[in-house]
């Protein structure tokens, strides 16, 4: 397996496993920080301290299997170009931020369910991505895969604090469990705004689709934990997973809702972004991002037929600029992207037929 | 309405000031407004970070006191890799595991005030090194079971559970006194 593998997929294998809810969720993703005892934090670390981690990560877990995520794929940031490196960002597989450490690099399953940074702002970022609402499996499965990394490494970690780590945010656990969800009725009937403060309140924290930020793009959403410490994992996860669910249900009501208020209203908004995609020259990512929300809630309400769910993954990450620039095998100036967008978008709808 | 300071423009920004009791009326266009500096530029509210290290800026004592205590708290430094309390406060940032070693006596009030209050790991502990804190963290589980089993008066129950602890704790021992030898 090559790098390319990674990179020509929009959708990572996973993502076309059906999950539980995923109407409305798309993935559910666990998150753990980890660290070695004796090494300093990439954030302070020198460069021949940082490289020994980044070596003894390769060596160790190369081409190396854990259960279900076969053949880790090690992959050097260094050796990336600046389009590679935002096509694994806008894939969610590395953060943003991995590419401002010295030494930082990732492994990759081949599945892409999970990816590990390795010298992020901590030596080690865990992550597990599993289809819908799946958060219990996914901690479960985390678990063992953390376990099987502390046979060989031994992690920094106090009786008192936990798990240490850089940032005190994230001390304890670790761990940052999230949900994506996709709230296209919550937002035309304006409840969701009003719901968030409820939702701080329970220490959980509600961003746009790329973390800490990000504007909501696409009516997309990211409900996570804020709170990592003094509660155990399975209590965090179960709140996280209750207030999903009650979002869940207050989303199909609100589809309900605005089925019977807005009737044919709702078709013709449907259908109207519909045909921007079908048929648009020109597209930038905000209006494609609107419309292919609008496109998705109507095929989960059956408007649209025969066109599969999966459109609205595919192409939200399809339409990014790293992954149009990369099927376009050059740079592109903005305008030149809105163009390339648009026509990638009409292929695509074209292939559903 | 006009904005009174340049009399061009619609006044958008309307507000009372009080000062030492008495009142005045604002009616301004947002050009002027932001010029007399009584509006945030959007683009300046806090950033995540700034929230986080305002927070961790926790010294609320009189200012007297304040500068005395920051004073102490510059002196201190991880031996393992050299981060001042002063430096990790305006980074927000640990640089080591030992930092938390070093800086234990001013960094549970910053950890409670970020984890709502809370200051103590409840979750995971890793397997394979974690052994004695995990049978630790048992024994104390099983002791508030017990107490609150000998409270409800169901000592047949309790009984089992003595016992439970009574090997738990013996296996400890056993541990040690083969290590000792």
């Amino acid at each position: 397996m090559t790098m390319e593998h990674f990179l020509n997929e929009a959708i990572s294998p996973w993502m076309r496993e059906e999950g539980a809810d995923n109407d409305i969720v798309l993935s559910s993703r666990i998150r753990l920080a980890r660290n070695f005892a004796n090494v300093t934090y990439p954030v302070l670390g020198k460069e021949s301290e940082l490289k020994k981690v980044h070596d003894f990560m390769k060596e160790t877990y190369d081409k190396t299997s854990f259960q279900d995520y076969k053949n880790f794929h090690f992959i050097n940031l260094k050796d990336l170009s600046e389009i590679q490196t935002q096509i694994l960002v806008e894939k969610h597989l590395i953060s943003p931020n991995l590419v401002r450490f010295p030494e930082a690099a990732v492994l990759i399953s081949e599945n892409e369910q999970v990816s590990i940074m390795v010298n992020e702002e901590d030596h080690l970022r865990i992550q597990l991505y599993l289809p819908g609402m799946k958060l219990a499996d996914g901690l479960e499965e985390a678990f063992a895969l953390d376990d099987w990394i502390e046979e060989r490494i031994d992690y920094a970690f106090d009786e008192k604090f936990g798990y240490l780590t850089s940032c005190p945010t994230n001390v304890g656990t670790g761990m940052r469990a999230s949900v994506m969800m996709h709230l296209p009725a919550l937002v035309i009937t304006k409840q969701l705004n009003r719901m968030i403060p409820a939702i701080n309140q329970l220490g959980l924290v509600v961003r746009g689709i790329y973390g800490e930020g990000s504007e909501s793009l696409g009516n997309i959403f990211q409900i996570s934990n804020q709170i990592t410490l003094g509660k155990s994992e399975k209590d965090i996860v179960l709140d996280l997973a209750s207030v999903v669910n009650q979002l869940i249900e207050q989303e199909r009501l609100a589809r309900n809702y605005i089925t019977e208020q807005l009737g044919v209203s709702l078709e013709d908004r449907v259908f109207r972004s519909y045909g921007i995609l079908k048929n648009a020259r020109i597209i930038e990512s905000k209006e494609a991002s609107k419309c292919i929300s609008n496109v998705r809630l109507g095929i989960d309400l059956g408007i649209i037929k025969n066109t599969s769910k999966n459109i609205l993954n595919e192409l939200m990450i399809l339409t990014q600029p790293g992954f149009l620039q990369h099927y376009a095998k050059r740079r592109l100036t903005p305008r030149e992207r809105d163009v390339f967008r648009a026509s990638l978008i009409r292929e695509r709808l074209e292939m559903e037929k | 309405m006009r904005c009174q300071e340049c009399e061009e423009r619609q006044a958008t920004v309307h507000f009372k000031q009080i000062i030492n009791g008495e009142k005045k009326e604002f009616h301004l266009c947002e050009v002027c407004a932001q010029e007399k500096g009584y509006m945030q530029m959007p683009n300046q509210g806090s950033s995540l970070h700034d929230l986080l290290t305002g927070l961790f800026n926790f010294d609320s004592a009189p200012l007297g006191a304040q500068t005395a205590s920051t004073q102490q708290l510059k002196e201190l430094q991880c031996p393992s890799c050299q981060l001042t309390f002063s430096a990790f406060k305006e980074m927000g940032k640990f640089g080591c595991a030992t930092c938390y070693e070093t800086f234990s006596g001013r960094i549970d009030p910053i950890i409670r005030r970020v984890h709502a209050g809370n200051a103590k790991h409840a979750g995971k502990i890793p397997k394979r090194t974690g052994g004695s804190i995990q049978k630790k963290r048992q024994l104390e589980e099983y002791r508030a079971q017990l107490k609150k089993l000998i409270s409800e008066e169901a000592f047949e129950d309790a009984a089992v559970l003595r016992d439970k602890i009574k090997a738990l704790e013996k296996e400890g021992l056993d541990k040690r006194e083969a290590s000792e030898e």
